[in-house]
């Protein structure tokens, strides 16, 4: 069978490939986008894929992640790769990776929870499981349900 | 294994063995609280005990514990008399104490207060209480009423009732005597239950807790009945508070029920879950638990400063 291209082929910029399936639009938000961009951007949800059975993909158009924007993005699609464009071509590509603590990422969503108060310390979670992504809050140990909610 | 310099934010801070070395610590500490026996373990330090929120047996028996060792006390027990009025930072507060002090002693309204005091602190942090989070002395002083009373840890089947939804002392507890292996069965209203992650922490460790509503059946063949406080302000229709409040009374009529040694602890305050002609009988240990925290106390407070 011909291998089908739902999304054109970009110039430059960045493909974030292998999203968890229905998180694209939470991507676009954790990026910013497409707040202020002047940047093309397509979003494909729920397509086939051979390794995950469904996957979103988003490409986006001039412009490259850098890594902190890319631990962003791996605390809500853990098995996404990011492939790095330039001139038609794959300069970089490479698995987004969920660090071992997240800090001043994810806000804690326990209002009574001290990293929300007027302290000088920032908000600290520790990976407790990677599949499914469970985090806790290092300070009040809370798990958040939603984690793409809480992102700052 | 040394416990020296040691932070004790959480009871999940302390492995298996680190909980025996202070529960078996405080029964050689039990004369010393008593009055019976001096012993100078800790002079010439100081205790900083910071109460940003009321306490009276946490306190107390903390500051009671230091005394007795030959320590000092510093701090206070109402935070409006301090320059945290003024707007000082708890941070700040903290590295003071620090700078006066040996040992930290906390608490406060906001849970992870002490964890993030321990970041900041060189002295060993204790966390006496953080708002509906962990209260790990209270936990080790529960274990070790247990064990004085029965001997042991392992096997016993104990019921947890009250609120076990945001009754903190229940989760820490839970979890430690689930470390131990004990049998748990946890008695609630509907709206009050364990919640899910404690129950999954058990499972994790081997243990299988039961929840039910049914107290008289629960408390038939067990070991230990820990009865905690039902808020009344947790209920939004006071009907309902009524409703719960009467169908866990501990009383007499019930304990007609139970083995003839069950225990019946309570980490106090208690409103009115348990008749006070329970007291009389020889279920109630929750005084002796009480009296319990201040030998638990001397003996963490000297494991942490290496006395």
């Amino acid at each position: 069978m011909k291998k089908e291209l739902k999304i054109p082929r970009i110039k430059d910029g960045t493909v974030i490939d292998h999203i968890t399936a229905g998180q694209a639009l939470k991507v676009l938000r954790i990026l910013g986008i497409p707040e202020g961009t002047k940047s093309i951007v397509s979003v494909a949800m729920y397509v086939k894929s051979k390794k995950m059975g469904k996957k979103d993909i988003v490409k986006v158009e001039n412009r490259e992640l850098d890594p902190e924007e890319v631990n962003k993005i791996a605390l809500i699609a853990p098995k996404a790769t990011i492939n790095i464009i330039r001139d038609y071509k794959v300069a970089k590509k490479f698995r987004v990776h969920v660090p071992d603590e997240i800090v001043g990422i994810v806000r804690c969503p326990n209002p009574n929870c001290i990293s929300n108060s007027e302290e000088p310390i920032e908000s600290r979670f520790v990976v407790v499981r990677r599949d499914p992504l469970v985090i806790k809050c290092y300070y009040c140990e809370r798990k958040p349900d939603n984690i793409a909610d809480n992102i700052i | 294994m040394s416990l020296k310099g040691k932070d004790i934010v959480s009871i999940r801070d302390l492995s298996k063995g680190e909980i025996l070395e202070i529960l078996n610590h405080a029964k050689e500490m039990i004369p010393v609280a008593k009055g019976k026996k001096k012993l100078k373990l800790l002079e010439g330090k100081i205790l900083a005990s910071l109460f940003f929120e009321p306490s009276t047996r946490t306190r107390l028996s903390f500051e009671t514990a230091m005394h007795r060792l030959g320590g000092s006390v510093i701090g206070f027990a109402d935070p409006s008399i301090t320059s945290l009025r003024k707007g000082e930072n708890i941070v700040d507060t903290i590295r003071m104490a620090d700078a006066y002090s040996d040992v930290i002693v906390i608490r406060h309204p906001k849970e992870g207060t002490a964890r993030m005091a321990a970041e900041f602190a060189e002295a060993p942090v204790i966390n006496a209480g953080d708002g509906a989070g962990r209260h790990p002395t209270q936990c080790l002083l529960d274990l070790f009423t247990i064990l004085m009373e029965k001997g042991k840890l392992e096997g016993m089947k104990v019921v947890l009732l009250g609120d076990l939804k945001y009754g903190r002392t229940v989760h820490s507890l839970a979890y430690a005597l689930a470390l131990f292996g004990a049998e748990l069965v946890f008695v609630s209203p509907e709206s009050l239950r364990m919640p899910k992650e404690i129950v999954e922490d058990c499972i994790e460790l081997g243990v299988e807790p039961v929840s039910t509503t049914d107290l008289e059946k629960a408390i038939r063949d067990a070991d230990v009945l820990y009865v905690t406080r039902i808020q009344k302000e947790r209920f939004p229709d006071p009907t309902e508070y009524s409703r719960v409040i009467g169908s866990y009374k501990v009383d007499m009529n019930l304990l007609k029920h139970a083995k003839e040694d069950l225990i019946v602890m309570h980490p106090l305050p208690r409103i009115d879950e348990i008749s006070p002609e329970v007291d009389k009988t020889r279920h109630a240990v929750y005084f002796k638990q009480a009296f319990n925290g201040v030998p638990v106390r001397m003996s963490i407070l000297s494991k942490v400063l290496g006395g």
